[in-house]
């Protein structure tokens, strides 16, 4: 098992995400809050006023963890709350002009590529792991797989009805002016994924 | 866009490219940079076995596209998505405006979709007056510029970062900064509020899986995951060829679609579409979606023997990554809409004969494109093709038609190649021509030609053939045209060095041109002719190998001789017997006479090489022409050795100043490495590199292979 967290840790780095080994849940929920208390405020992609300065930044910390159970999201709130963040769940069409983190436990991690799975049926999380600019997903380490065609019977299970299914593969980026990579494009600027020994 | 209207134009246009300082430079980096980035992509990945189950899997979706087209839709429709079929561009153009005026859309946001530029969409829908906004960051850039893609997935990439500033200073009103960087933070807040705002979005899909009405869209910017969650209704364009039975064969092929693409094992996004999904804003909180399928053209091309393998298209644009005429000219010389050697020919079938005619003579036949297709698709066999089928539907240029005449007699032509000798007295300069007439003169002076031999190798052979007794096998050669009659020495220097190894020589004297160049020209007829007339001059010589020393000879002769005979009556058997016997001469010296160190006195003169196209990539000879090198001479690689010198026969005819400039960057990397010896596998790259070191006086002495091999034998 540690191996194949390895080999999942070496080829997501690859692609500049942020990989952490963690031991629980409450680990991750401490780990969500404290980035977020600590990390620069968001820059507002759509103007608040059609007189506010640009680039114009956040005065709160905000984010969404849209499809935890109950009691997950009590614990996260905790976190959040001690450390002046604001955790929300729904309403996300109201934060366009962005958040600081979208909070996610992801359905699979391919090694081939150091992609997430993550299911994405639900407009709250789909909206959520888009406009912030750090998704922090939580990967189980028994969901690694070796390439998304090992995964086939999971992939084929989560889109067997109605389905919005996404692989996503180190934060957003383009290399589109002059083929120079550029981190951060329309989606997060930062992915964290947080390898959870389960 | 690629309008120009005949050959005269489209030349000037080229011209116009090659003037395009910035767009040469930034070429040559990504050209360079990319062969790395894709190398190390492909690291441990069976590429030719992935290759083969992509070809396979659409190949199989090609046949039975009906029943996947019904299977996609039924498993759509169970998810609430209405799939609609266009025949043409028009008619998806108007279905999509339709569904947007039915809904009372204002704007409009789109992630990146070729096939919607295959329609011209956004212009039919700025007509409907509705607000069209492109989201993918290159996209964007060339809808404020006004401008067509000029790669499929690179669409801006002939702009500067400081063409883009301007426009996005122009667009913010405010001095910004040129860092990529920095532009892309532009992008990403000016597009935010047409993201929040928008009431539709437009997406293409990669992938259409039949089992479970999925679409599947590649994306790096996050944005086609933004176009198809927050407007309220969500339509796919695609192609029918787009449709795949199982995920699984969706799976694979995006193993080999980005690293194709830009080296990347995968982009950032990879988003699976099942359906009408949750909507906040939607009738019943659901999305409205649909997908149009687009024909254009597509069953008719389904139902092509020959071209039906286009569809195995990802639409990676690697074929344009590695080729060196798009490296030199850009996309938008070398494409109408889709661009590269898969756009050559999609032009001909999406928009026409028209817009293809010029384009399609913009191929050197160097085979870069067909050794990394991600379909394995045969690309200069579909462009040569195309180039008969139009010259078909045209009649024939009258210099290819009298070219063709006098190819299939070999008596006539090999009659007009001595009376050349005659005719060049006046002209002759050493090895070289001084002068050319002016009807050959024009834009040629960048290489010397050479002159014709006194006496073509046809001549001497009775007196140079080696006396054998119990042969341990035997050669029949085959000299093609220019070593017969141009370069006799290096076809002597051969058998010079097959002697040392008791073999059995033979010239069969009915041999002729191999018929690649009327080939090249799009003569059909005459390509076949010739064909038959080689395979009948060797049929009665009971050899056991036939060597060329011209690796374009020897590639026509073993893979291009089957196809162009399987349907002629009584010459299957006969060109299999044929073609399996072709082998090139270094090849033949190294695994077969397998001469060693031993036979040589290594000299210590540095040796460059330059690996002609037909050698290294259509037969695959690598190895054995450097290690014979090394074993003669002191080999000096070069950079970007396996790169066109430029000639491609009657490429460095039609494009002179393409033909010329791929050979001053070839010269300039092989002067480089102050070697002042040059060698090669094929007489067409010596006749054009021994030229133009002629011209540029640098010294260097171009010879084949062979000729190193026979100076230094013990």
């Amino acid at each position: 098992m540690s191996d194949l967290k390895e080999l999942f840790r070496e080829k997501a780095e690859l692609v500049a995400a942020k990989v952490t080994n963690i031991k629980s849940m409450e680990e991750a929920y401490a780990y969500a809050a404290n980035y977020v208390a600590e990390k620069n405020p968001c820059e507002l992609l759509i103007p608040s006023s059609p007189s506010a300065p640009q680039p114009e930044f956040a005065e709160e910390k905000i984010m969404a963890a849209p499809e935890l159970s109950d009691e997950q999201y009590a614990a996260l709130a905790k976190e959040c709350e001690a450390k002046g963040v604001k955790l929300i769940k729904d309403g996300m069409r109201g934060y366009m002009a962005g958040i600081d983190a979208g909070f996610t436990i992801a359905d699979a991690g391919l090694i081939e590529t150091g992609s997430i799975v993550q299911q994405s049926n639900g407009e709250e999380l789909r909206l959520a792991t888009m406009v912030s600019e750090v998704h922090v997903a939580v990967l189980p380490a028994s969901k690694i797989f070796e390439d998304s065609i090992a995964a086939e019977k999971l992939l084929l299970e989560l889109m067997s009805g109605v389905a919005y299914t996404a692989f996503i593969t180190g934060p957003s980026r383009t290399a589109d002016i002059e083929r120079t990579l550029a981190i951060g494009a329309h989606g997060p600027l930062e992915l964290h994924i947080l390898l959870l020994e389960d | 866009m690629h309008n120009a209207e005949n050959l005269k134009e489209y030349r000037e246009d080229m011209q116009e490219a090659l003037d395009n300082e910035f767009l040469r430079k930034s070429m040559d980096a990504f050209a360079v940079g990319y062969r790395e980035n894709r190398a190390k992509a492909f690291a441990g990945i069976d590429e030719r076995a992935l290759i083969k189950k992509i070809a396979d899997c659409k190949d199989y979706a090609v046949k039975n596209n009906a029943a996947l087209m019904k299977q996609f839709t039924e498993e759509a429709e169970k998810r609430g998505v209405h799939v609609h079929q266009a025949k043409d561009a028009e008619e998806a153009n108007r279905i999509i405006a339709e569904i947007a005026k039915k809904n009372n859309v204002k704007k409009i946001i789109k992630s990146k979709s070729m096939t919607s530029e295959e329609t011209l969409l956004n212009h039919y829908l700025e007509d409907e007056n509705l607000n069209v906004v492109e989201t993918d960051l290159g996209e964007w850039i060339i809808q404020m510029r006004h401008e067509g893609p000029s790669h499929m997935v690179m669409p801006a990439i002939h702009l500067s970062r400081y063409q883009v500033q301007d426009l996005f200073s122009k667009r913010t009103g405010e001095k910004l900064d040129s860092d990529p960087v920095k532009l892309t933070k532009v992008a990403r807040r000016e597009l935010r509020r047409d993201f929040a705002d928008a009431d539709m979005g437009i997406s293409g899909a990669n992938f259409c899986v039949a089992e479970n009405g999925h679409i599947g869209i590649a994306t790096n910017e996050g944005n086609a995951r933004l176009t198809t969650t927050a407007p309220r209704i969500h339509v796919a364009i695609a192609g029918i060829d787009k449709l795949v039975p199982k995920l699984t064969d969706a799976l694979t092929a995006l193993k080999a679609l980005p690293r194709n693409a830009t080296g990347q094992a995968l982009t950032s996004y990879v988003t699976w579409i099942g359906g009408a999904n949750e909507c906040a804003i939607g009738e019943d909180e659901k999305k409205e979606m649909h997908i149009v399928f687009l024909d254009n053209g597509r069953s008719k091309i389904a139902e092509d023997e020959m071209f039906s393998q286009i569809f195995r298209c990802v639409r990676c644009g690697a074929c344009a990554n590695v080729c060196p005429v798009y490296r030199l000219v850009g996309g938008h010389k070398m494409g109408h809409i889709y661009i590269g050697a898969i756009g050559l020919i999609l032009t001909y079938f999406f928009h026409g004969e028209e817009k293809a005619k010029n384009l399609v003579h913009n191929c050197i036949n160097c085979g870069a494109c067909k050794s990394i297709c991600a379909g394995g698709i045969d690309l200069p066999g579909l462009i040569k093709e195309l180039r008969a089928r139009i010259n078909q539907d045209n009649g024939m240029p009258i210099e290819t038609n009298l070219l063709g005449k006098v190819l299939k007699n070999r008596k006539l032509f090999h009659s007009l190649l001595r009376f050349g000798k005659w005719a060049q007295a006046p002209m002759k300069k050493g090895p070289y021509l001084r002068h050319l007439p002016l009807m050959f003169m024009k834009d040629q002076g960048f290489r010397s030609f050479p002159s014709i031999a006194d006496k073509p190798f046809r001549d001497r052979f009775s007196e140079i053939k080696p006396m054998v007794h119990n042969p341990k096998h035997r050669v029949a050669l085959f000299s093609g045209c220019v070593q017969d009659f141009v370069y006799p020495e290096q076809m002597e220097a051969a058998v010079k060095v097959m002697a040392r190894h008791n073999v059995a020589i033979d010239f069969p004297m009915d041999q002729s041109c191999c018929g690649l160049p009327v080939q090249m020209m799009g003569e059909k007829q005459a390509t076949i002719d010739v064909a038959k007339q080689n395979v009948d001059a060797f049929e009665g010589t009971n050899c056991d190998y036939i060597v060329t020393l011209c690796a374009s000879c020897a590639s026509h002769l073993k893979e291009g001789y089957a196809e162009l005979l399987e349907n002629e009556p009584g010459y299957k058997a006969k060109v299999e017997r044929f073609s399996a016997k072709i082998i090139d001469f270094s090849s033949y010296a190294h695994d077969v006479l397998g001469v060693s160190a031993d036979d040589f006195n290594k000299s210590s003169e540095k040796v460059a090489y330059h690996a002609s196209c037909h050698l290294c990539r259509e037969l695959k000879v690598v190895e054995q022409p450097r290690n014979l090198i090394e074993m003669a001479g002191d080999y000096a690689p070069s950079a970007e050795e396996d790169v066109c010198c430029g000639f491609g026969g009657t490429f460095t005819v039609k494009f002179p100043e393409l033909s010329s400039t791929l050979l001053d960057k070839k010269l300039t990397n092989i002067e480089a490495t102050g070697a002042k010896r040059l060698v090669a596998d094929c007489p067409g790259c010596l006749l054009h590199l021994g030229g133009g070191s002629n011209v540029r006086n640098n010294g260097i002495k171009v010879t084949h292979i062979a000729e190193l091999l026979a100076e230094n034998l013990k």
